[in-house]
Formats: C-alpha cells, sequence, structure tokens
C-alpha cells in the first residue's frame, strides 16, 4: 500500500514537472526561434521588427487559442451536430431528439425545478449577502463573521451534499434523530420525515444548500460595493433625519444596483450548472431532478449522446441571454 | 430637550448596535452549524453517531433499548432451578437502569430482582449479567425482552480519520487530486499570463473581437463541453489519463484566467512599459521582468481560484480521469462513499473533511487574494 502511494506520488510530481516546463518551453524556444529567423539587426531590421512584431502575438496567444478552440468552441458544434444524430452519433434523425424533449416527462420536471431554482437561489442568496454585507460591515468582528459566512465557498458541492445529508438526516420511529432538521421539528412537537423524498419540499432543501454557499460570494461582492458609496449621501441623509434602515433601503442599495445585477447574473450561471448537489443528494429522484443532472444521465446511464448533447444545447440556450449581457457590458468598458 | 433629544439617540444607537450584533451572529451561527456539526461528527464513535445527535457530543449518551433474554436453547439446570445468563450491555456503556415491560423500562436499579411469573426471578447487575431462574422449563419460543437504560460516557476518537486515510482509499484519492490539481492550476495561469499580455500591450488587428469572444466563452456550460471531448480524447489515444484532465481544465479555466488578468494587466502604468521599449527590451523580456512580478495579485487570485475549482470539481474528473480506484479524485470517492457507505457518517464525516482540509486551508490563508479576484471580474459561476 504504502510502496504504490510512493510510486504514485513520484510519478505525479514527474509528470507536473514535464507539463509545466513543456508549457515554459514553447514560450521561450518558439521565441528565440522567431528571433532567430528575423533577427531585430542587420541590413533588414525595419522590416524584420515589423515582421516580428505581427508575428509575435501570436506566439503569445497561440496556445491560449487552441485551447479555447478545442476545449470550448469545438464543442459547441459538435453538440449541435450530435444533437441531430441518434444515440451513437451515427445516424442523422432530423429533429427526433427535440421532438422527444418535448414530450419528455423527465424533462418537464427539470425545466419546473430550474425555474424554480433560476427564482429563488439567486434571489434569497442575493438577499442574504446583502443582509449578511450589511451586519458585517457595522460590527467589529465583521472581518471574522464575513469569513465564516464566506467558507462555505471552500468547500465542495459533493462536501457540501454530505454536510446537508446529514442535517436531512432522517432515522425513522422510535429512534433517536442524529439529523438537526428532524431534532428541531421533533423538538417542536412535529414529526420527523424522510425530507429529502418528500416531493415538492425536497428540491427547496437542495437549493437551501447552494444558497448556503453562494451568500458568502454575494456577501463579499455586495460589502466591497456598498463600502465605495460616497460618504456625502449618507451624510446628508443622517442628517436630514433618515433612520439607518431607511438609509440603507432608499440610499445605500439604489446606488449599487449594477454590482447587485451581477451578482444575481453570476449566480443565475452556477444555477443553471448546477449538477452535483442534485446527483449526490438525490440523484433526481422523488421530483428533483435538473437539467444538467438529466444531461449526466443520459450520458452516462442510458449513454444516449443524442439526447445528452440536446439537453446540453439547452441550457447553452439558456445561459446565452447572460453570455450576450456580459459582452455588451465587457465591450462598453473597453470603449468607454 | 435637545439634551434629552441627543439621550434618545444614543439609546437607540446602543440598542440598534446590539441588534446588530445579535443579528450577525444569528447567521454567523446558521451559516457554520452545518459544517460544525459534521466536523464533530467525525471525530465520534460510530454507535454514538447514530444514537445521539452531534450536538450532544460532549455529553454521555443516554439510550433506552431492549435485549432479548436468551432462549430455552440457553438454560443451564442448578439444582432444581432453571437459569439463563448473559450480559445485556452494549461494548463501553453502563447500566442505569432496567425493566422488564415497555410501560415501565426502568423499573429496577441495577443489583435489584424482579418477582415475574410462574415464580421466574431476573436480577441484573451493575455490569449487565443478568440471571433469570425459573423453577420450572422455559418455554420454547423468543425471550423475554429486559429493556435497559444505559450511559455512553462522551468519546471523541481520531480512530474514523486513521481508517479513511488507509483503508477507505481516501489517502490515494487525496494524491490522484493533488496530480491533477496543481498542473490544471500552474498551466492555465502560464498559458493565459501570455495571452493577457498580448490582449493587454500588443498592437494586432482582431484584439477587441478576441476580447469580446473571449468573455463570451466565460459562460459556455461544462456540459456541452463533454461529450465531444470525450469522444476527441478517445480518438486521439489519450482516454482516460492525467494529461487529459489537465488539459481539459486549463481549457475551461482559460476564458476567466486571460478575462482576469488582462484586465489586471491592462492597468499597469502605461510609462513603465512604454520605456522599456524605448530601451530595447524585447517583448518577452518586458513580459517577464515587468509585467509578470506587477500583475502577481492577479496571478494569486486567478490561482486560488483555479485551485479551489478544480480540487471540489466531480463533473470533469469523472468524465475525464473515470471513476476507477486508481485514479479516483477524492470528490468522486467521497460520490462512492455516499452510495455504498450512505449510512457509515463517521466514514463519511471524515472523509469529508479530509477532502475539504485542503480547499479550506488555502482559504483561510489566502482569502485576501480571493476577494479581490472576486472583485475584479465575478463572470464564471463555478
Amino acid at each position: 500500500m504504502d510502496q504504490t502511494l510512493i510510486a504514485q506520488a513520484v510519478s505525479a510530481v514527474s509528470t507536473i514537472v514535464t507539463g509545466v516546463f513543456g508549457c515554459v518551453a514553447w514560450f521561450w524556444l518558439s521565441n528565440l526561434a522567431l528571433d532567430a529567423v528575423l533577427p531585430p539587426r542587420g541590413p533588414k531590421i525595419g522590416r524584420n521588427l515589423a515582421r516580428a512584431a505581427a508575428i509575435r502575438p501570436w506566439l503569445f496567444l497561440g496556445p491560449a487559442l487552441i485551447a479555447l478552440a478545442v476545449y470550448l468552441v469545438y464543442p459547441i458544434f459538435v453538440s449541435i451536430w450530435l444533437s441531430f444524430h441518434d444515440s451513437r452519433g451515427e445516424t442523422f434523425v432530423g429533429l427526433s431528439n427535440y421532438r422527444w424533449l418535448l414530450a419528455d416527462g423527465k424533462f418537464h420536471e427539470s425545466l419546473r425545478n430550474n425555474a424554480l431554482w433560476l427564482v429563488f437561489v439567486p434571489t434569497l442568496a442575493t438577499l442574504f449577502g446583502l443582509v449578511a454585507a450589511a451586519l458585517t460591515d457595522r460590527i467589529r468582528w465583521g472581518n471574522v463573521a464575513k469569513s465564516l459566512i464566506f467558507m462555505p465557498m471552500a468547500v465542495s458541492f459533493v462536501g457540501a451534499a454530505v454536510v446537508w445529508k446529514f442535517v436531512y438526516d432522517y432515522r425513522g420511529e422510535g429512534q433517536a434523530e442524529i439529523g438537526l432538521l428532524s431534532a428541531l421539528v421533533t423538538s417542536f412537537g412535529g414529526t420527523a420525515r424522510a425530507w429529502l423524498t418528500v416531493p415538492g419540499w425536497n428540491s427547496f432543501l437542495l437549493m437551501l444548500v447552494l444558497i448556503w454557499i453562494q451568500t458568502g460570494f454575494a456577501m463579499v461582492i455586495l460589502s466591497a460595493a456598498l463600502r465605495g458609496i460616497a460618504e456625502e449621501t449618507i451624510e446628508a441623509a443622517t442628517i436630514d433625519g433618515a433612520t439607518p434602515v431607511q438609509i440603507f433601503f432608499r440610499i445605500k442599495v439604489p446606488q449599487i444596483w449594477g454590482t447587485i445585477a451581477v451578482v444575481w447574473t453570476t449566480i443565475t450561471i452556477t444555477v443553471l450548472k448546477v449538477f452535483d448537489i442534485v446527483l449526490t443528494m438525490t440523484n433526481g429522484q422523488w421530483g428533483t431532478q435538473v437539467m444538467a443532472n438529466l444531461m449526466f444521465d443520459w450520458m452516462f446511464r442510458a449513454n444516449d449522446t443524442g439526447r445528452a448533447s440536446t439537453v446540453a444545447l439547452v441550457i447553452m440556450a439558456l445561459v446565452t441571454p447572460i453570455m450576450v449581457w456580459n459582452i455588451r457590458n465587457a465591450n462598453r468598458e473597453m470603449h468607454g | 430637550m435637545r439634551a434629552r433629544g441627543a439621550e434618545g439617540l444614543a439609546g437607540r444607537s446602543s440598542a440598534l448596535v446590539w441588534a446588530v450584533n445579535l443579528a450577525a451572529a444569528a447567521l454567523v451561527l446558521l451559516w457554520t452549524i452545518p459544517t460544525l456539526g459534521l466536523l464533530v461528527s467525525s471525530f465520534r464513535d460510530r454507535d454514538q453517531i447514530i444514537t445521539s445527535g452531534w450536538w450532544r457530543a460532549a455529553f454521555s449518551a443516554t439510550a433506552t433499548d431492549f435485549v432479548r433474554a436468551g432462549t430455552a436453547a440457553d438454560k443451564n439446570r442448578e439444582g432444581d432451578v432453571f437459569v439463563i445468563s448473559r450480559n445485556v450491555l452494549p461494548p463501553k456503556a453502563e447500566l442505569k437502569s432496567w425493566g422488564v415491560s415497555s410501560k415501565a423500562p426502568a423499573a429496577y436499579a441495577p443489583g435489584e430482582t424482579a418477582e415475574l411469573k410462574d415464580g421466574q426471578r431476573l436480577t441484573v447487575a451493575e455490569n449487565g449479567d443478568y440471571r433469570l431462574t425459573s423453577p420450572t422449563a422455559f418455554a420454547e419460543g423468543r425471550g423475554m425482552r429486559i429493556f435497559v437504560t444505559t450511559v455512553a460516557p462522551p468519546r471523541l476518537t481520531t480512530e474514523n480519520y486513521a481508517r479513511v486515510i488507509t483503508a477507505e482509499g481516501i489517502g490515494r484519492a487525496f494524491l490522484n487530486t493533488m496530480t491533477v490539481t496543481i498542473p490544471a492550476t500552474v498551466i492555465p495561469i502560464l498559458i493565459a499570463a501570455f495571452a493577457a499580455y498580448a490582449l493587454a500591450w500588443m498592437r494586432f488587428p482582431g484584439r477587441a473581437l478576441l476580447v469580446a469572444v473571449i468573455v463570451g466563452l466565460l459562460v459556455v456550460p461544462l456540459q456541452l463541453a463533454l461529450i465531444p471531448l470525450l469522444k476527441l480524447h478517445n480518438q486521439i489515444g489519450l482516454n482516460q489519463s492525467y494529461l487529459g484532465i489537465w488539459l481539459a481544465h486549463t481549457g475551461f479555466g482559460l476564458p476567466l484566467a486571460i478575462y482576469l488578468l488582462r484586465n489586471y494587466m491592462v492597468g499597469l502604468p502605461r510609462e513603465i512599459i512604454e520605456s522599456a521599449r524605448v530601451d530595447g527590451a524585447t517583448e518577452f523580456q518586458i513580459f517577464r521582468r515587468i509585467v509578470l512580478p506587477l500583475s502577481f495579485p492577479a496571478l494569486a487570485s486567478f490561482a486560488i481560484f483555479q485551485f479551489l475549482w478544480v480540487w471540489n470539481d466531480l463533473l470533469v474528473a469523472t468524465v475525464f480521469l473515470g471513476n476507477s480506484t486508481d485514479t479516483q479524485v477524492m470528490t468522486g470517492a467521497l460520490r462512492a462513499l455516499l452510495g455504498s457507505r450512505g449510512g457509515d457518517w463517521e466514514i463519511l464525516a471524515a472523509s469529508a473533511f479530509v477532502s475539504i482540509a485542503v480547499p479550506l486551508f488555502v482559504f483561510f490563508a489566502l482569502q485576501k487574494y480571493l476577494v479581490r479576484g472576486l472583485l475584479a471580474g465575478s463572470v464564471k459561476g463555478g
């Protein structure tokens, strides 16, 4: 056992070193080669410099562009192609995958659940983040509090699933409940249930996990935005006799709408891709299916690339408006 | 009048300070309690995890249960009485009280003797040994129920950790995760730094378009990329290998890396770079000697992002590395444990903590850079 571990550690280190050095070698050697072919001296120095200046950006950009093209652009087109083909990607089947999708009950369930996730998770995470930012900015131990609320960001979705499965655990009648939720409910006289199997409720329990993770992110960004507000506006409001609550909602929040929108859309993208939480906690059973997990199901359990690609394209289509919005914002920043 | 007004204001503001502190404390508690529960549980004894909530970990666990007495087959004959004697206690527990009916499960103290019907007598000693005697032969069938209330002392242990690291494959998975994460963090930084420099400081046609494309690629869902890339990897012989997953994570991480680094590099003072050019420095030298060192904060914040993202990733690892035990990463191992050992909380809890220990450490140690990166451009949603 120990020996295999050591052997693996050695091979890991050696592959790490080769991988990283390979990268460095490319940039270094390609630049050397360019300078050797078009030397910045001698009789043709002017022409050489101009040519080298035209080529060099592409040496710097090359690996990145190739990686982006292969890993992000190419898959979009292959997915479109696959969505018009059968489960093994061999025979052209026209729109039949799309027709299947529109009629599929599980897809409808996923759409419904994704819609619920899209409404509740960004809203509540942003709201809690705003409240947390407002509170922690006013207390002495604010930084400690921020760290603790932010901490779930560092926990993997699977780790979070374990944490929350324990909260939602249900032992059954006659046994002491060890899940916090069940224990709380029983101590207030209610009846504990196998929470994750109760259709309707269980989706919200899963959403809670993502809200728990994302609130810290919202808090950090919004807190910075709140601190960036011009002091004068707040002073003016205080002199006019506004209460702290009024100042917060009437003066501060309107000034950070832009940031709230950024936080909101970022969490929205995360929600559309949410997969690990559902996979590990319920695996889409009991009415909790979402699109990303549906796609995973069709890909790995059914081995149907046609249908899986079709589902993936739906996710892509839903993300596209955000993508357009992002590009517009970035362009405005560049030119404005 | 004025004085009273000021006093009232002061009173109200100290009440407000209290309210804010309390509300913040409540929020922090809500956010930390779930993790705390798992942390405490990971140090508890397996029997105690399932019999009492983790919030009772510091107290003795009192449990009432019943055991069935031995049956006629276990009897001994001592003179003219029939005797069944055994022990009712689970290991490491003390007997608090006992009884013979569900209506009064704690009717007798240890050492007392209960008179039962047909002249039978039952004595349960403090150490759990019991002695059931009868003047006549015992009837065939199931033994009678003896209710026992036991107290198990709190017991915290690191055995769970020792066990998951060695026996449950988590140690192996930890190394696999390291093998995936380190190159998958370093390679994209290298590639992206060069690209970001070109996009920020070199002039060439199509630069603005490239930046727009990269911003657009920030939100492409990973799900879309999985099938085509897995096919591609299989075609070119990469199959499911470390090289494959590094390349995949590099590709997926690049848009954010380029975006963050370019935004940072654009903001560097133009004079420094221009004067270096005038002095005859090559682009490569400017990049390596000036831009790279100055961009350290941005590099650090992306490194943390990418590290956390790769370490915590399940999807890409499942697809590009597979689920076999010799290459499985920690999230995959944890997911497998959730399926196969979903009831073994001591294993799950300890495994989960091994898997989140490193990201938590990185997080708390380097939070400053993470926050800075988030503020610089939070567009990628995980």
